[in-house]
């Protein structure tokens, strides 16, 4: 159902993870996400990997929500897996078709590949959701507000842009459960989704989309009438409700971080180091 | 037996079933509505009248619980059939307007069921007469109509597909007092013109329910914890007001002078009705003006 959607999807707790700071989880995210597309070994995956279960398990989201966060992934998964099992050269294991001298082999390197490319992939994707499913989105996008605010002198909104961002993660819940509401509605006047070919059901969306843009231009109109008349006018010299504050946490989550990294980097000489 | 048109057995219904934000809708609902009656369900916020009431034509299908319309179970019934059968009126129904005209678009329901050119004229006119807006208005644009005239457009768009059940989600919602009356009379106006046509109105409003409702489902935490005539109900009135509910202030000044002995009649809900009551018991201690005043009101 519409109002499934995980975009945005907060998981309330009051874990260690949560408690960070958002721009310290940010960046540390950002740090993490770089370092791993340099882990090419085994070795460095499996650190990894116990680095983000371990903060999975510390952060008491269930598992299931991050698997439910790859799925939407899965098949970019599968294609650059299979990509990678027929693209690389080495021993071949196995050939499963030839044609006039063009072959599709299988091969050890490929298998090889595939699976830490796979492994990165899915560790990218858990370790980044984690973010997003340990910090609310109005935490996040004062952050971002905070993280973009040197690129202000070069002309960036950053602001603007965070003011954007938070409110169109707000309206993300109430536009589903107005889609939700008007898609029930023409039901019950006997619309018909399910049927016909793209065409007619492109079609029968109609009684859809309408309403539901009328509705968010009704909606945005109503809300910057609300701030017009709470005196909105941009970011200049506005004070926060929520002051972000960086604790011995942080740095302790930071610290941890830079082992992971460092960890990571060392498994990697060594590893490489073996393979010659 | 046969004179039940909705019928539920221990119905149930959760949010968001396995997320941290689970929460119960509905707990066990065993509730019967009569055929032709005029029906509301009301309950404070969050009670799962909305939840129940969308049951009714299988737009929400859980598994635990049965729902009977007409006697046969709706799991085995095809949902758009169902759905000509109970007419559904939304929150808000203006929201769903779509069409360029709204003669098209209270055409929309009869158009999907398949019917005839003419006859899907003749449903549009009839609805829209029903819900008392003028045909000059059919040839406008929906959206550029009042709050109660796209309200009526809206509901004229149910009804329009002659439901033999019709169910509407606080009708009265966003209007001012004058345009929620017009509307719930409205209601009861189509009710009485359509022969053997149930209504079923969802509301949390008791001056809406005491005014026009033959019959009355309290909702609270999930289950219909009263049913009843309204007098039956609304004599209840301090475990109304433990569900969050009051019954009408005027209904609360004669409880409380009949408690102090005025002989003043119970089942008194409009201020109407109060004023002529106590210009009654008052009689001749009345000034002149006031005497006149209650032969208005006995009239």
């Amino acid at each position: 159902m519409l109002s499934d959607v995980t975009l945005g999807q907060y998981v309330p707790g009051e874990s260690f993870i949560h408690r960070l700071d958002a721009r310290v989880k940010i960046i540390l995210v950002f740090v993490y996400t770089c370092a791993l597309f340099a882990v090419k070994t085994p070795a460095g995956c499996c650190l990894y990997a116990v680095f983000t279960f371990i903060c999975v398990f510390v952060s008491g989201v269930p598992f299931r929500f991050i698997l439910r966060g790859l799925r939407p992934m899965l098949f970019i998964l599968v294609f650059t897996a299979a990509l990678n099992i027929f693209m690389n050269e080495g021993n071949v294991i196995a050939t499963v078709f030839e044609y006039k001298g063009f072959a599709l082999e299988i091969t050890d390197k490929g298998i090889y590949t595939a699976a830490i490319m796979a492994a990165r992939l899915l560790l990218l994707l858990a370790g980044t959701s984690l973010l997003t499913l340990t910090t609310t989105p109005i935490m996040l996008t004062d952050a971002v507000e905070y993280l973009l605010k040197p690129l202000k002198r070069i002309g960036v909104p950053a602001h603007e842009a965070a003011m954007m961002m938070t409110v169109a993660l707000r309206f993300i819940p109430t536009l589903a459960e107005e889609a939700d509401r008007i898609i029930k509605a023409q039901k019950a006047r006997g619309a018909d989704f399910e049927s016909g070919n793209i065409i007619k059901r492109a079609r029968a969306m109609l009684p859809v989309m309408i309403p539901l843009f009328i509705g968010s231009f009704r909606r945005a109109d109503e809300l910057a009438t609300a701030m017009d008349a709470r005196c909105y006018n941009g970011g200049e010299n506005r004070t926060r409700m929520r002051v972000m504050r960086a604790t011995k946490r942080d740095a302790a989550a930071a610290a941890a971080v830079a082992a992971l990294v460092i960890g990571a980097a060392a498994a990697e000489i060594l590893g490489r180091c073996a393979v010659l | 037996m046969d004179d039940i048109v909705i019928r539920t057995e221990n119905l149930e219904y959760v949010y968001q079933k396995g997320m941290p934000f689970e929460s119960a809708a509905l707990t066990g609902v065993n509730i019967s509505i009569k055929r032709g009656s005029f029906t509301a369900i009301i309950g404070h916020t969050g009670s799962g009248k909305s939840t129940l009431v969308q049951h009714f034509n299988a737009l929400i299908k859980p598994p635990p619980g049965r729902i009977f319309i007409d006697g046969e179970d709706i799991s085995s019934a095809e949902p758009k059939k169902l759905r000509m059968k109970v007419g559904m009126v939304f929150q808000y129904p203006e929201h769903q307007l779509f069409e360029e005209t709204v003669y098209k678009d209270i055409a929309y329901g009869p158009v999907n069921m398949g019917l005839a050119e003419d006859e899907i004229n003749g449903r549009v006119i009839e609805a829209a007469r029903l819900t008392g807006l003028g045909e000059d208005v059919l040839d406008r644009s929906p959206f550029e109509l009042s709050g109660g005239q796209k309200r009526r457009a809206a509901i004229a768009g149910v009804i329009a597909m002659r439901p033999s059940v019709l169910i509407l989600d606080e009708p009265a919602a966003g209007l001012d007092p004058a345009g929620g009356r017009e509307i719930m009379t409205g209601i009861r106006r189509i009710h009485s013109e359509t022969p053997g046509m149930t209504v079923v109105f969802v509301s949390h409003s008791m001056e809406d329910v005491a005014g026009i409702a033959d019959n009355v489902i309290v909702m609270n935490k999930g289950t219909a914890a009263m049913t009843g005539s309204v007098d039956e109900i609304f004599s209840h009135s301090e475990e109304l007001a433990g569900m969050g509910l009051a019954v009408p202030e005027v209904t609360r000044v004669t409880d409380i002078l009949r408690a102090r002995g005025v002989d003043i009649p119970a089942g008194i809900y409009t201020v109407e009705a109060a004023a002529d009551a106590v210009c009654r018991i008052l009689g001749d201690r009345l000034p002149g003006r006031w005497q006149d005043r209650g032969g208005k009101y006995a009239e």
